[in-house]
């Protein structure tokens, strides 16, 4: 489609500006889940807490701190990592070399599979330690944020293996990369997203 | 790509800078959780309590420089349309705002409720 793509006001191609559109409404959507996770911050009125051991004081349950930084740490690294395999196959499309294209695009695929395969874990995990959606305002603001968080990632694993299989059968040559560039622009968001919400969910107590 | 789409966008960074940015990119979050360990960590001590009140600020700062270190070169707004950078900016000016106001306005009203 790039190679016919039209003349624009702009003069920049309209995909890209509507990605970029996109992205930026994203941003006030993520700032809505982050903003509503903050307000309610530290204000649950029983466990589990994130970062502190709450005994309920009617059975005398006692919860620990459920969260824990080491699995969330590598999930983080890798989708870190799966940002920079992402333009390093952007970069193999752009210049033809369909061996770099379909290995960092691979290795992309299964940085963001992890990241979502974690997630689920850390949810099931949650669950059984008793946090749930309705339990208290930590678990009803944390499973919102990061769940959206969790289906756009899923989402962009869906995109990506659909490129990763155009790749595959050839049909992504140097003159449609602005294709590969586009599902891209939307993996980094969902990692820049996970940027901010790394420290402020998982880190500042 | 297309000769109109050229005039507005130069040559991208190149492997080696994508992987330079890359393991930057590792050692600021290795960083982050360092800081976190250093500050209330089961072995964080005196020194530890004394890093306390510049936890968040530095938390911050160092998402900020990823934030912007993603954004400028794997999203390529260092070298694309400025009418992209201005897409994707003016909205999370607008989101760090409302982020900001309702921080405010709820820690307020909170403090108002608890007659603190």
């Amino acid at each position: 489609m790039s190679e016919h793509a039209l003349e624009t006001s702009t003069g920049l191609d309209s995909r890209k500006l509507a990605i970029w559109t996109f992205i930026g409404s994203e941003c006030l959507f993520f700032a809505s889940l982050i903003s509503n996770y903050l307000v309610h911050k530290g204000k649950s009125l029983v466990g589990p807490l994130p970062h502190e051991t709450w005994t309920d004081p009617a059975s005398g349950q006692v919860f620990e701190p459920i969260i824990e930084i080491p699995l969330v740490t590598v999930g983080t690294a890798l989708l870190l990592f799966s940002s920079l395999f992402v333009v390093l196959a952007l970069n193999g499309a752009q210049k033809g070399n369909r061996k770099q294209l379909i290995g960092w695009l691979g290795a992309t695929l299964l940085c963001g599979m992890f990241f979502v395969g974690m997630q689920v874990y850390e949810f099931t995990h949650f669950v059984h330690k008793g946090l749930t959606l309705q339990r208290n305002l930590f678990g009803a603001s944390f499973f919102v944020l990061t769940g959206f968080h969790g289906t756009h990632v899923t989402i962009g694993v869906i995109w990506l293996f659909t490129m990763f299989i155009l790749a595959l059968r050839g049909q992504l040559p140097a003159k449609r990369a602005v294709n590969l560039e586009i599902a891209a622009l939307y993996w980094h968001f969902v990692d820049v997203v996970w940027i901010i919400i790394f420290p402020v969910v998982y880190l500042i107590k | 790509m297309d000769a109109h789409e050229t005039a507005h966008e130069t040559a991208h960074p190149t492997p080696g800078t994508y992987a330079k940015i890359g393991l930057f990119l590792f050692v600021l979050t290795a960083l982050e959780v360092g800081l976190y360990e250093g500050t209330y960590g089961d072995h964080a001590g005196a020194f530890g309590a004394s890093l306390q009140p510049f936890f968040v600020p530095l938390l911050l700062a160092l998402s900020a420089i990823k934030f912007a270190l993603v954004a400028m070169y794997y999203m390529h707004l260092k070298n694309d349309s400025k009418l992209f950078s201005g897409v994707f900016v003016f909205p999370i000016i607008i989101a760090t705002v409302i982020i900001l106001g309702l921080v405010v306005l709820q820690a307020y009203h909170w403090a108002f409720a608890t007659g603190g």
